[in-house]
């Protein structure tokens, strides 16, 4: 068992794009759940939006980059408007099912084989379309180290630009709680009938937070989706989604860095506990559990997290009990 | 609020987990063996095949028919990733590969194996690449004779065939749904740990069924622990939970957790592939125009049967009364006399049950068990009850078998992978006319 191995995959996990994808997902479903209390299950689907929405009109018809991501941006605001216009005056537990289910809808039809040509159905999607964001790159070839982890220049690209667009996306949001509009959408989540007295538009204003949310989960799909030069419509499923909520409630719902630091727990929890697993299956420690048996073992535990966040601490590691979208 | 001393908590949670994972491993050895759907008299190597397929986690299947009916003896080779395996068809014609890694695959079939006058269609890849695509079973079909038969049948009769699946689907759902249903109506959770309650019931049965004991009782005894499962969630879980007066997104919340925990250790227990209940592939019954399968039918009586006896208990029984005045108005069915405690833990019990019922009917209805079988019609489960109206258990009867219906009806004109995509369409529309549902009542909605 190479411990040091383990601590700096554990490391390289920090930093990944992938787990810059996911804080900036669930930054994005902070902005619905934790500052608005609108419970959005179907976080999932706006990734795949975004995962698909960048990737279709690059392979269909060869559009630069700006125009892909842009298509996929006016998607995300689209599907966001459609969903809510039924759900938005709805309670919570009718949006939860109601936005689970239009994920779901989703990932069905980017799944059929009526439409393979399109979005090459269960196979997904591959082939390039992450050339025009890799030609882009200004680092010149070579390895880059970043602390034990070392990397491509197109590993150190993806990384680069991600957790920038994490960043800039924590100051927006920052900026936007602390401005009136958010603190109209607080006071939504406290008590809407009161919102709605002082002669506000409700509905308004869910609908510009869910779009606003729904945007950094598109963005999200994107950065989850380059490095990886595939889409899988298996990765859209609804577990997505509710691996998105472990990372918020770990962080902390109403806040702008639990997200993120969320994010990072996760997925160095995840990696330490797959090495340290294996490792011990390996030098023979433990001999009752199979490899594939061990990969299952984490998300038990990811289940049982989650369980016992919500019960113990439903306010997360950086979060405020008195700012929950729930009392 | 938080007085209560956390230990007692951890407890529970843990004695779920304990009592799940004991209960789960009883059917381990079954899945690893699975004697009970290697078809008898099949030929050696189609028994290697099907210990190979158990070996690995992942598997290349499909099924051989043409004009005439299923293929068997036919020999096909999987090679690829360094690993060359072969299977036989059964007598089902159905045959499939265990493979130790996902990947790229080269499927032969043998052609000097096929039956006499049976060929292989016109454009059909022989040999061919089969790839995976993220899950632990990948499927080829090839085409015989004249390739895709053209429907000669009218239009009446396939829907009139279709109609009388979505009857089965759809009250195989309404079991599932009058649980979730009843659940909410006393308790207001919205149980999103309901997919892997339906799971569990298949997982029990077949592992009964694995240890031997015969159909109909191992199915009793699954809906048993269904029932003993959900008296322990209760127990354990959710009314410690309501004691503490937690709130309802909070236990939505807890819910999901749970349903991955279940899931996982469902999975973690009988792993990742699918097995078939004893019985599972039926004979078709032909009544005039109308054709069912013998399991199809039996679901739809079944069903039919333990609701109308629900339906009952709760319009005629003291004990029903009991359970719609708790729905009501929790608050003043305790100040009426009612142990509200002892409606829900039955209410648990009963939907547990019931869930676990729905399961084994869901089983034989895909055909198949697996660890995420419930998670796929959980969905369909919430657009029943929403449909109907949340917390009305005759609404949820009805909103599941519009469901049912309509996802069978659909398959006539849509491809058959979307077929649940018109029922969550459905129901968002419902919602937008109607948010209370069709039974339900506007109050519901808040």
């Amino acid at each position: 068992m190479d411990i040091a191995n383990i601590l700096s995959l554990a490391f390289g996990e920090i930093i990944s794009p992938t787990t810059a994808a996911y804080a900036l997902a669930a930054l994005g479903l902070a902005v619905h759940f934790g500052y608005s209390g609108l419970l959005n299950f179907g976080q999932a689907g706006f990734m795949a939006v975004g995962a698909y929405g960048f990737a279709i009109p690059t392979l269909q018809f060869n559009a630069p980059l700006p125009v892909a991501v842009l298509i996929a941006l006016t998607s995300s605001v689209i599907f966001a408007i459609v969903l809510g216009i039924p759900t938005l005056r709805l309670r919570a537990d009718y949006l939860a099912i109601v936005t689970i289910a239009a994920a779901e809808i989703i990932r069905y039809i980017v799944t059929t084989n009526g439409l393979t040509q399109v979005t090459g159905s269960a196979n997904g999607l591959a082939g390039g379309f992450e050339n025009g964001f890799v030609g882009l790159n200004p680092f010149p070839d070579g390895t880059y180290n970043v602390g034990p982890v070392s990397m491509n220049q197109d590993g150190f690209w993806i990384r680069v630009v991600g957790w920038t667009i994490v960043i800039l996306a924590c100051l927006t949001v920052w900026l936007l709680m602390r401005s009136p509009w958010g603190r109209v959408l607080k006071g939504i989540r406290e008590d809407e009938n009161a919102v709605r007295a002082l002669g506000k538009n409700v509905y308004a204003y869910k609908m510009q937070a869910l779009i606003i949310g729904g945007l950094l989960g598109t963005v999200a799909g994107m950065i989850f989706t380059l490095p990886r030069g595939a889409v899988q419509p298996a990765n859209y499923s609804t577990e997505l989604t509710f691996f998105l909520y472990t990372c918020l409630l770990l962080g902390g719902m109403a806040t702008v860095l639990g997200p993120v630091i969320g994010a990072m727990i996760f997925w160095v929890v995840l990696s330490l506990t797959q090495g340290l697993l294996f490792g011990a299956i390996e030098i023979g420690a433990i001999t009752f559990l199979t490899n594939v048996q061990a990969g299952q073992l984490r998300y038990i535990l990811v289940g049982v997290a989650l369980m016992l966040l919500m019960i113990f601490r439903p306010q997360g590691v950086f979060g405020n009990k008195k700012e929950l979208a729930f009392a | 609020m938080t007085t209560q001393p956390t230990p007692v908590w951890l407890r529970g949670l843990l004695i779920i987990a304990a009592g799940l994972m004991a209960a789960l491993f009883i059917s381990v050895p079954a899945a690893q063996a699975s004697p009970a759907n290697s078809p008898a008299g099949a030929p050696t190597l189609g028994v290697t095949a099907s210990v190979q397929a158990e070996e690995f986690q992942n598997r290349i299947s499909g099924v051989l028919r043409n004009a005439d009916g299923p293929l068997p003896d036919v020999r096909i080779t999987a090679t690829g990733n360094g690993f060359e395996g072969e299977a036989t068809s059964s007598e089902t014609g159905a045959w499939s590969i265990g493979v130790p890694e996902q990947g790229d695959y080269e499927v032969e079939l043998d052609v000097s194996t096929l039956p006499d006058g049976a060929e292989l269609a016109e454009g059909q890849q022989n040999p061919r690449t089969v790839t995976f695509a993220g899950t632990t079973n990948a499927t080829t079909l090839f085409l015989f004779g004249e390739g895709i038969v053209l429907e000669t049948t009218s239009f009446w009769s396939v829907l009139a065939d279709r109609t009388v699946a979505g009857l089965s689907f759809g009250l195989l759902l309404a079991l599932s749904a009058v649980g979730l249903s009843l659940i909410f109506g006393t308790t207001g959770l919205t149980n999103f740990a309901h997919g892997e309650m339906v799971t569990a019931g298949a997982v029990f049965a077949f592992g009964f069924a694995a240890l031997g004991l015969p159909a109909p009782a191992a199915i009793v005894l699954a809906v048993v622990g269904g029932g003993l499962l959900g008296y322990v969630q209760d127990a354990a879980l959710w009314k410690p939970l309501r004691r503490r007066g937690s709130g309802l997104v909070p236990m939505m919340i807890v819910s999901i957790g749970l349903a991955l925990a279940l899931r996982y250790i469902i999975q973690f227990n009988f792993g990742g592939a699918t097995q078939q209940l004893p019985g599972a592939q039926g004979n078709v019954l032909d009544f005039g125009p109308v054709s069912i399968t013998q399991n199809n039918l039996t679901s739809l009586i079944t069903s039919l049967a333990v609701i109308l006896l629900i339906a009952f208990l709760l319009l005629r029984t003291r004990f029903g009364k009991a359970t719609r005045a708790v729905a009501d108005n929790p608050a003043l069915a305790a100040a009426s006399g009612i142990d509200v405690d002892r409606v829900i833990r039955i209410v648990w019990v009963v939907g547990g049950a019931l869930a676990a019922l729905g399961g084994i009917l869901w089983a034989y209805y895909r055909p198949g068990v697996s660890f995420n079988m419930g998670q796929q019609i959980l969905l369909l489960i919430f657009a029943g009850v929403v449909l109907g109206g949340l917390g009305t258990v005759f609404g949820a009867l009805l909103g599941s078998l519009i469901v049912g219906l309509f996802v069978e009806i659909s398959t006539i004109w849509l491809e058959a992978d979307l077929k649940y995509v018109g029922a969550l369409l459905i129901m968002i529309l419902v919602l937008l006319f109607r948010p209370q549902g069709i039974l339900g009542r506007r109050e519901r909605i808040g």
